[in-house]
């Protein structure tokens, strides 16, 4: 027989590598007390097994020659109650690179094997510490960037999510136990259940499903970002935008149409908006191999985007062939950009915004650098709508979408059958299936997929 | 002690879990005997003079494809027939009939009697013995002993039986039957954790005393379905009628106010009832805004004035039960002949079981129908046969019996007494099974008949005729998928008369069957084609095709269920030594052993989390041996 568990204990640093007041490592796992003891001499002369759990001890680290290397604190949590459900000690020294890098090698020295990403997160999920969901926000919480982010994430490890769904479990649970009754009781007087009311309930549902999912976008945004295309007649200036946003010369730009032969991706930070920006080859029929391909990228990227950036050239005056580009792309909030304001103008927003329904148009000079908080704006007003609060629990990964995607299809299904005059035996098969989807998603029926997916992200292994 | 001789299975208690389970092992070839406190007791109802209901019916299905004889003796007995919920799909149709109490204990008692290998002897079976954990033989209250291999212990509400009616209990078996005072205590002592369950039963009343005139009559269903695949419907007739009345608010209040006479309501009692068949104190009770109860009327045979009162199961006094009956419409003079009763027995934890039915405990010991925690004659019925047949083939050295919940109810049934347990005598209902449309009460001959034959529990035949009866649904099935129906203005004409949509090209029949609106039946005059076939057939056509999309589903739902039975799991592991698991799972997966993640996941106490870590292990384990 195997050993499998988590024999091994773990050891990482938990505050982000970069220089700081303090920084955090944490030790987990069975040999968390001696494994962290080789590594610490308290002021008191107490030995990190013989401390309580939830208290803190003063005192000098040591690096794996057991030279003295800093002072700093140990707080003790002893199994089940820490993090993990295991016996953990966190480590809480000055906050340089070289400091907390040399006493997780003298951890690792110790015996501690360096912990996997989200490692400590799946101790804590399999020790039933936590959610599914929660477990998958917490990974979340792990990528979040902005403050924003963390925000919803903190909400998601609360339980959001989870909550949410729970009301719409119910919901369905009470359906089914209306049927349940009525065909296992036919001799009782149970009400019957007629399509009727079964379609006001589902109706219900199927509401507060779509809702759910309209949330993943929102979702997808905070995690991921914004992704927008840049698009415009060739020489307007897109790339000279994209790398104003991006800080640096990635495209290469020419006063040459057509220079530009790859699709770009780069993250850009405006503010609290996180944007993915594709920069993309100019959008005109060609017949330059290479550039076609590029032109094929452009057209995948423009289907995907979140947004579209329409770069307009505000110096020449408005032609015809500037819309041509407009119709081809598909239907996706669009902010207009004027570009060159720093050169004489040659038409007014309102000119623009004749021909073609934008959501916002600003004027800006990409050259320059004019015009870029209006930019931010823009794309806050559209995207960040504070509207959504974090407490009401979005859905924020692929998993969780699939998850409800399945539910609601399995309700439409179902509403579809009693629309169509369908026995109700049937009917309460597919709220059923729908119902099995919602659990899979909290994590209260198991599934291979599950595991599969949830647990290739936090890295299981050996 | 004397020595009575050696047998290769001995059944305890011939009820319907002991007749099942004594034919199926004498059937196959083994020497068996069924023992009976009173002879004059085999196959008795003492409750509800009636087979099948919901769910029910699919099981009393599902023993007659596996060959017992449960659905034979209820055609061969039955006074009155329904099939209830017809209005509501065919996933929950069941069959349900009225039956002559004394005629089916009669043709029962018969047929154990005429059955080759099979010795029937009224006896009380005091004491199991064994020797290093294996069956050795029984000992009866007069000293005989009779040496075996394999026990079956099927007591129902004997084993140490007490009535309550009121403030009075008395030791006693049911209807008044002598109770089994010695056994318990044996099997205690052999390890077995028993407890304590309780049910109920209502009064039976004379014919004379009811006013029938003002009351709802129900009748038999105009054509009547057989439960028996070797019954003939065409010479089967309903004879009687039942009656509906209801409870009312004085019924209501008389029960309240005499509550505290109530040996459940006292604390007297400490079995614990069936939550889905309550009395009718504790549904006033636990439903106190309900107006009023149902309640059927109904007759216990033909030889007899005596009717049972369905619905009105109780343990108040006497007295009460007279007083809350004279309120009720229609039983305003009525006088009682048996007095309702509550009675308690014991019982074990069918987790303790395989699912086989055999103890994990002792081997060769096997435990069917209420013994292992349920309710009902049917549940009991379906028990019995598989233990029966799990019994005779550990003699023959045959790989054991067992159905999962896809292929039956009877598998479901079994699943959840051994994995998860019961709280409360168990019932079956359709809301149980999961695959609720494939394990359908009309399918059950196909389902279940390969196996039964397969056994040698289902003749040739039988076997044949069953096979012969889907070649022809196959054929037909075909033939309506094939065959187009050009569109007139006399089917479009019909189609609108049926709130239809027309048609304008021609469409296949199959397609005109699988609208809601239309049926295989109604639409012969457009179906020039059509051969002349038998009913069974033509339903089986018409099921099929207009349930296919859920069928569909449902097959892929077991084929995700089945790949979780087949994560096997190691007989030898020591759930606690998996990190993770948290202590109660631990606890609760080394007590049941699991033989496959499918079972764990559906022991109570053990968490989709902890499935997932023993998925993980299992990876993990797969990954290094790679």
């Amino acid at each position: 027989m195997s050993e499998y568990g988590n024999q091994r204990t773990i050891a990482a640093i938990s505050t982000p590598e970069a220089p700081g007041g303090i920084a955090v490592l944490r030790l987990s796992g069975e040999d968390a007390f001696s494994i962290g003891q080789r590594c610490f001499r308290s002021s008191s002369g107490k030995a990190i097994g013989d401390m309580a759990g939830y208290t803190c001890a003063y005192g000098t680290f040591l690096d794996a020659n057991g030279a003295d290397l800093d002072n700093g604190i140990v707080t003790v949590f002893r199994a089940p109650h820490s993090y993990t459900g295991e016996n953990v000690v966190e480590f809480s020294c000055h906050g340089g690179l070289y400091i907390t890098r040399c006493l997780l090698e003298s951890l690792l020295h110790a015996g501690a094997d360096a912990a996997q990403p989200g490692e400590f997160t799946q101790r804590a999920f399999l020790a039933g510490k936590m959610t599914l969901t929660q477990a998958e926000a917490v990974m979340d919480v792990i990528g979040a960037t902005g403050e924003r982010e963390l925000r919803f994430a903190h909400a998601e490890q609360r339980g959001a999510l989870f909550q949410r769904v729970q009301k719409i479990k119910d919901q369905m649970v009470h359906c089914l136990g209306d049927l349940a009754a009525w065909a296992d009781y036919p001799e009782e007087e149970i009400p019957a259940v007629t399509p009727e009311q079964l379609k006001t309930l589902l109706k219900a549902v199927e509401k507060a499903l779509k809702d759910t999912l309209s949330t993943y976008h929102y979702g997808k945004i905070l995690q991921s970002g914004v992704s927008a295309v840049i698009v415009g007649k060739p020489n307007v200036g897109k790339s000279t935008l994209f790398n104003l946003l991006s800080g640096c010369q990635r495209s290469i730009v020419t006063d040459i149409a057509g220079t530009t032969r790859d699709v770009v991706e780069e993250r850009v930070q405006l503010g609290d908006v996180t944007l993915r920006l594709w920069d993309t080859a100019g959008l005109r029929e060609t017949s330059d191999a290479i550039e076609k391909i590029g032109v094929e990228l452009a057209q995948n990227c423009l289907q995907n985007a979140d947004l579209i950036l329409a770069v307009f050239d505000g110096s020449m005056p408005l032609e015809l062939t500037d819309f041509d580009i407009l119709k081809q792309l598909p239907q996706k909030p669009m902010i207009a950009i004027v570009n060159k304001s720093d050169q004489k103008m040659q038409f007014s927003s309102a000119d623009l915004a004749e021909h073609c329904n934008f959501s916002q148009i600003l004027t800006m000079s990409a050259k320059c650098g004019d015009g870029l908080e209006l930019l931010q704006n823009a794309i806050e007003q559209l995207f960040y709508n504070d509207n959504i609060a974090p407490e009401s629990g979005i859905v924020s990964n692929t998993r969780q979408k699939k998850c409800i995607e399945e539910a609601l299809q399995q309700i439409r299904l179902a509403l579809d059958a009693l629309e169509q005059g369908k026995m109700l035996d049937g009917v309460t098969i597919l709220i059923e299936e729908g119902l099995e989807a919602i659990l899979t998603l909290t994590g209260e029926r198991v599934s291979e997929t599950v595991v599969d997916d949830v647990f290739s992200r936090f890295c299981v292994g050996k | 002690m004397y020595e009575m001789g050696s047998y290769d299975v001995i059944v305890v208690g011939a009820g319907h879990a002991g007749v099942e389970a004594a034919l199926a092992s004498a059937r196959l070839g083994c020497h068996t005997v069924l023992f009976t406190i009173s002879l004059d007791q085999i196959s008795n109802m003492p409750c509800n003079p009636s087979i099948g209901g919901t769910a029910k019916g699919h099981l009393v299905r599902e023993i007659d494809a596996l060959g017992g004889e449960m659905g034979r003796a209820a055609d061969a007995c039955f006074l009155q027939s329904r099939m209830l919920n017809r209005g509501k799909g065919v996933a929950v149709h069941s069959l349900r009939v009225q039956a002559d109490r004394v005629q089916y204990h009669n043709y029962m008692k018969q047929v154990c009697e005429k059955m080759p290998h099979l010795e029937v002897k009224q006896g009380e079976i005091a004491e199991v013995i064994t020797e290093n954990g294996s069956v050795k033989g029984v000992v009866s209250s007069l000293g005989g002993y009779y040496r075996t291999k394999a026990v079956i212990i099927s007591t129902g509400t004997y084993l140490n039986g007490r009535i309550h009616i009121g403030e009075v209990s008395y030791e006693s078996g049911p209807d008044a039957a002598l109770p089994s005072r010695t056994l318990g205590e044996n099997l205690r002592n052999l390890g077995l954790s028993l407890r304590r369950f309780k049910t109920g039963t209502p009064c039976r009343v004379h014919r004379r005393s009811v006013d029938f005139s003002v009351l709802e009559r129900q009748d038999g269903d105009e054509k009547i379905v057989p439960f028996s695949f070797s019954s003939d419907a065409s010479t089967m007739k309903n004879q009687v009628s039942c009656y509906i009345t209801y409870t009312n608010s004085e019924t209501h209040r008389i029960i309240r106010e005499n509550l505290h006479r109530s040996p459940l309501f006292s604390g007297q009692i400490e079995g614990i009832g069936p939550r889905y068949c309550p009395s009718i104190e504790t549904k006033i009770v636990r439903f106190s805004d309900k107006p009023r109860h149902q309640l059927f009327i109904e007759p216990m045979g033909l030889q007899t004035e005596e009717f049972y009162l369905q619905g009105m199961s109780s343990s108040l006094p006497e007295d009460v039960q007279l007083a809350f009956l004279r309120t009720i419409r229609g039983l305003e003079h009525v006088e009682i002949m048996r007095p309702a009763y509550a009675i308690e027995y014991d019982c074990v934890d069918p987790t303790e079981l395989r699912a086989t039915l055999e103890s994990k405990k002792i081997s060769g010991l096997f435990g069917a129908g209420q013994f292992n925690g349920s309710s009902g004659y049917e549940e009991a019925a379906a028990q019995g046969l598989i233990a029966g047949i799990n019994a005779a083939r550990k003699i023959q050295n045959l790989p054991p019996f067992m159905l999962d919940r896809a292929s039956s109810y009877i598998g479901t049934l079994i699943d959840d007494l051994v994995t998860k347990g019961c709280e409360d005598p168990y019932r079956m209902m359709t809301s149980r099974s999961e695959y609720r449309l494939i394990l359908r009460q009309d399918n059950a001959d196909f389902r279940l008949m390969p196996l039964g034959h397969e056994l040698g529990l289902v003749s040739d035949e039988k076997y044949q005729r069953m096979l012969e009866k889907y070649e022809k649904v196959e054929k037909e099935k075909k033939r309506v998928q094939m065959t187009t129906i050009p569109p007139t203005e006399l089917l479009n004409d019909f189609l609108k008369k049926h709130e239809t949509t027309p048609i304008s090209t021609g469409v296949k029949v199959a397609e005109l069957i699988r609208r809601p609106q239309l049926h295989y039946e109604i639409l012969k005059p457009f179906d020039p084609s059509r051969p002349n076939l038998e009913e069974e057939v033509t339903e089986q056509v018409e099921i099929q095709i207009k349930y296919d999309g859920y069928i569909e589903k449902q097959l892929a739902q077991i084929e995700r269920m089945r790949k979780l039975e087949n994560m096997k799991l190691p007989g030898n592991l020591d759930y606690s030594t998996v990190h993770g698991l948290r202590l109660e799972a631990a606890e609760k997966l080394n007590a049941h052993r699991p033989q496959n993640l499918g079972q764990a996941s559906r022991i109570s106490g053990v968490s989709p989390a902890d499935i997932s870590i023993l998925m993980i292990r299992d990876r993990t384990e797969r990954e290094e041996k790679l």
